[in-house]
């Protein structure tokens, strides 16, 4: 099956032939309008072909601790594991150009001639915090194709709960000695990541002190909506020790979701993917004139949501309807 | 008539850098510099023995004998001091990452001529940190580096006295667009965590580590600014002064003294007029040789025309006449220093060293040197001063006669023929290297090979002095690429901060900057996605000014650009093509290697159904190259010459409207934010 007049197949979409998932890609991220039909179909096949194995993972922290080194050691671990793995990683914006340097490719060394490794920077945009709009859409390809995807954002701020609603595991990783973030985390974001990474703990007097830092932080209580305990893990990506570990925690959360309510996490997720994506288009007005962001989401909670594109169409026209009304509603009154 | 009744000063050796595509024909050469005169010989090696790798393997592919010569095992070593009186000469060393493994490669070939290795004289690089941050030829991550750094500097002090087992580098900072006080601060930063790293061993007695600090010598660069330079040369002899004696407790004054050798800068030799190069060598020159408290110990100055490729032996032979002039035509070595009691000299030095104990600080307060390079800081420093410089030349604030100013000129005779007076180095080298390599490797004992290698390995595990393990290694025959290898199996590899992500351009103070904006703004809307490059640095060639400087620019205009920093296989970059999606890619070489490495990347876009991808190349390639390129698909090529960033990325807009068959209109659009 074609799914648009580019010609990209979808079964070699499905298959991880790199050519058509990176057309496939091409065509997510694309703005014309002229396209969104042909995107709305494919993310509509795609949601329907989506591995129900994949795991989705969100690795962000500070700039510098290490993330892109810590991937970089991930992938020989699950490919030896035989699992194939798309890789997202997110770069902020230049605010005054628009422009944006997609480097942490750089970081993560993979064997080209591997075809079940696949990885796509991509810059955030305008949008806040740290997670693209785009990486949403593209992330749904990447559910029907690969084992294990790592989503990679840099930030400390928004884009760690704007993570939150994209991946199933969020990892968050610090490095040793970083008060700054430490504070932060106190600061409220401890609900947010599922496993806490002392990255660079090869610096062991450093590592030790944080380390009980840490573990009071965890300890204050620090377990999420599906009753997850906060993990902490120590890793050192220089000297390559603790990745393992690290592994073993993430798979653990992902059992620990699958045996649980994933289903219902992915569909909370996709819901604020909606909100996202609409929210992107007509901004805050247009959410305000549809009763603010709690009713939307209150009228998604009721739907069945495998299209989000979809969607967003209804409750554009919604939107539309409101204006119309208040317009009417506006002129009605000034003949008085 | 002379006043002062004083000894004359003995003038500094002079060197001539030099390195040919073998180690027969570089013999050849070196034995005839030194019947002209020259007291000191200076190696350069290739790309591939200068990152560990043998002559064929797939990242050497084109950068064989290159830039100098292969240095693959101790057969090499030996034709290269065939009939030269070890014993006699100095010999100065340009190696970095295996440094072990090349003055193990010297001890053994000077051992097998039955030499007394306690006797040799020499200096070999040895300093790994501006690697990372400038010269691109690292192997391993900054720490293990550190170890082996100091193995080396342990050693000769233990066994070869004489020798200079490092030798700290501020050259290539400058080269990378640092300031004066960055070069202070840095190189200085650089030389602290050396010596940190010394004295935390225990195969270096205490009493012996003052010796120690005698031996670290220096690189400097000296740029055209001289008088400002001057100032820098005196003020590194003070500070260093100071930290041996206030940090490091060295009580006797000779060895805290600051040594260092020069090559003047060839960043700013330009290829335009090139004649007028001999004039910024003796300028540049003049800074380092002037005050007598503050002279370089050795000089190597750059050919006239290096910018267009391996200077031949006429044009080194007048780099060296220049020197020998100054010191023995000049009344200069006549003198005792000519700026001590100068007021203005010296507020000009309080100057640059207040800066540079503050940045010193900064650097010391985060952890010292290799933490200030692991997190990017340095690096970021020195991309940004680099923009700024060329920035600088873009709007005329920076002078520079015959590129910018007084462009107009006369047709030179010496640059009629230019294309034959340059010294290309012969595809068939490459062949032929790997021929002999082949040959070497079947002559050899391989269980002496194996168990050689085997020791080595253990040895580094254990954090013991790998040089003897890597002299047995030389001695039984292992090559370049084996011992790395068993190296990089152990300690890992390392890729460095690209410096690009954190540079701030300041403000938009530039209506061409607004004006490509607009033009990538209206090119985003019709392509549907924003404009997406790829720069991509192939082969071996560490030198990534250029590219990090055209990828900090693009963000600049607006684009998106995807930067993977050095040292990437053709196959590597047309797969980051595919995979990123992108519009247009760049390549930047300046290896002499584009003819082997443009055709691959270009073969692998093509495997992977990428042929309407435009590339644009930019580095060293001389125009009678450029047809022997896939012309439909090179769409341009740009030398270092060219200053105009923004000249280049309007351009590049254009280029990649074409290739998707989008018209611009020429009216501007508006300029949006964020």
């Amino acid at each position: 099956m074609t799914v648009d007049p580019f010609d990209i197949r979808l079964a070699d979409i499905l298959k991880g032939k790199k050519a058509a998932v990176a057309q496939a890609l091409n065509l997510l991220e694309d703005k014309k309008p002229s396209s969104l039909e042909r995107r709305v179909k494919l993310v509509e096949t795609l949601s329907l072909n989506a591995k129900p194995e994949r795991h989705v993972i969100g690795i962000t922290g500070p700039p510098g601790v290490g993330k892109s080194t810590l991937i970089s050691q991930l992938i020989p671990k699950y490919r030896a594991q035989k699992k194939s793995i798309g890789i997202i990683t997110v770069d902020p914006s230049s605010k005054m150009s628009g422009g944006a340097l997609l480097g942490d490719r750089t970081r993560i060394s993979y064997d080209p001639k591997d075809v079940d490794i696949f990885i796509r920077s991509m810059a955030a945009g305008r949008h806040l915090g740290g997670v693209a709009w785009k990486t949403r859409h593209c992330l749904t390809l990447f559910e029907s194709v690969y084992d294990r995807i790592i989503i990679e954002t840099v930030g400390v701020g928004q884009s760690e709960t704007e993570i939150a609603d994209v991946v199933d595991t969020v990892v968050f990783v610090v490095q040793p000695g970083s008060g700054d973030s430490l504070q932060f985390m106190k600061a409220g974001i401890m609900e947010v990541p599922h496993i806490l990474v002392m990255n660079k703990a090869d610096r062991k007097s450093l590592a030790e002190k944080s380390k009980n830092e840490l573990d009071a932080v965890a300890s204050i209580g620090s377990t999420d909506k599906e009753g997850w305990n906060l993990t902490l893990t120590l890793t050192s990506a220089l000297e390559g020790w603790g990745l393992d570990e690290l592994v073993a925690a993430i798979e653990m959360h992902g059992l620990y979701l699958k045996e649980r309510n994933i289903s219902e996490k992915r569909r909370q997720n996709r819901i604020k993917w909606v909100y996202m994506i609409f929210r992107e288009r007509f901004g805050s007005f247009a959410v305000d004139m549809l009763g603010g962001e709690k009713n939307i989401l209150r009228i998604l909670n009721q739907r069945d949501i495998i299209n989000p594109f979809e969607e967003v169409q209804t409750f554009e026209q919604m939107f539309w309807k409101a204006i119309s009304d208040s317009r009417l509603a506006a002129s009605s009154s000034s003949t008085f | 008539m002379r006043k002062m009744n004083q000894i004359k000063d003995k003038p500094w050796l002079m060197r001539t850098y030099s390195g040919y595509a073998s180690a027969q024909e570089s013999n050849k050469l070196y034995r005839e510099n030194m019947a002209k005169g020259q007291t000191g010989l200076s190696i350069a090696f290739d790309l591939p023995t200068q990152t560990g790798y043998d002559s064929d393997h797939i990242l050497a592919h084109g950068e064989v004998g290159k830039l100098g010569v292969p240095m693959r095992n101790i057969e090499d070593m030996e034709v290269l001091f065939d009939q030269i009186p070890m014993e006699k000469i100095n010999t100065s060393m340009t190696i970095n990452a295996p440094t072990a493994w090349v003055l193990a490669l010297y001890i053994a070939a000077a051992k097998k001529k039955g030499i007394a290795i306690s006797g040799l004289r020499g200096t070999v690089q040895n300093d790994i940190l501006k690697e990372y941050l400038s010269r691109g030829t690292y192997i391993f991550p900054p720490k293990p580096s550190m170890r082996l750094s100091a193995d080396v500097i342990s050693y000769t002090v233990n066994n070869i006295p004489k020798w200079n087992p490092i030798n700290i580098c501020s050259y290539h900072l400058q080269e990378s667009g640092a300031t004066p006080v960055q070069e202070l601060a840095y190189t200085l930063a650089n030389a602290m965590s050396v010596l940190d790293s010394i004295k935390a061993r225990d195969d270096v007695r205490p009493e012996d580590f003052p010796r120690v600090v005698g031996r670290i010598s220096f690189f400097l660069n000296a740029g055209i600014r001289f008088i400002e330079e001057i100032c820098k040369v005196r003020v590194f002899t003070k500070m260093w002064d100071h930290i041996c004696k206030d940090y490091y407790g060295v009580e006797d004054p000779k060895l805290r003294q600051f040594r260092y050798g020069v090559q003047v800068n060839s960043l700013g030799l330009t290829e335009r007029q090139p004649e007028n190069n001999i004039a910024r060598i003796i300028y540049e020159f003049i800074s380092v040789v002037l005050s007598k408290n503050a002279r370089a110990r050795s000089i190597q100055l750059p050919a006239w025309n290096e910018a267009f490729g391996l200077p031949r032996k006429w044009d080194q032979q007048w780099s060296l006449r220049l020197q020998q002039i100054m010191a023995f035509e000049t009344d200069l070595l006549e003198y005792d220093d000519i700026f001590e009691g100068s007021e203005v000299i010296s507020r000009k030095e309080k100057e640059l060293e207040e800066e540079a104990a503050a940045e010193l600080k900064i650097i010391m307060e985060m952890g010292g040197a290799i933490e200030a390079l692991e997190n990017g800081y340095m690096k970021r420093n020195l991309v940004q001063s680099n923009a700024k410089r060329l920035r600088e030349i873009e709007t005329q604030k920076r002078i520079v006669v015959g590129v910018n100013k007084f462009t107009e000129g006369e047709s030179s005779p010496l640059t009629e023929n230019i294309v034959q007076s340059f010294l290309s180095v012969d595809d068939a080298v490459e062949a032929e290297q790997i021929s002999s390599l082949e040959r070497f490797r079947k002559s050899r004992d391989k269980n002496k090979v194996a168990f050689a290698l085997d020791h080595l390995g253990e040895s580094v595990i254990a954090g013991e002095n790998i040089m003897d393990a890597s002299i047995k290694c030389a001695e039984a025959g292992v090559t370049t690429g084996e011992w790395a290898d068993t190296l990089r199996d152990v300690l890992g590899e390392y890729r460095a901060p690209t410096g690009i992500s954190g540079v701030l351009m300041g403000k938009l103070d530039n209506e061409d900057i607004a004006r490509l904006r607009a033009k990538i703004q209206q090119l985003n809307e019709k392509l549907g996605r924003n404009l997406k490059l790829l720069i991509g640095k192939p082969g071996l060639d560490g030198h990534s000014n250029g590219a990090e400087q055209i990828a900090v620019k693009a963000r600049e205009a607006g684009m998106e650009v995807v930067y993977e920093g050095i040292r990437l296989t053709p196959e590597k970059i047309a797969e980051s093509a595919l995979q990123e999606g992108v519009h247009v890619v760049g390549l930047s070489i300046l290896s002499g290697s584009h003819l082997s490495l443009v055709p691959e990347v270009i073969r692998g876009m093509k495997q992977r159904g990428l042929e309407g991808i435009p590339l644009v190349l930019g580095g060293i390639i001389p125009k009678q190259d450029i047809p022997k390129m896939d012309l439909s698909i090179i769409r341009r090529v740009y030398a270092p010459r060219d200053f105009d960033l923004n000249r280049i990325m309007n351009e590049i807009i254009d280029v990649v409207a074409r290739a998707n068959d989008i018209k611009l209109s020429e009216t501007e659009g508006n300029i949006r934010d964020g």
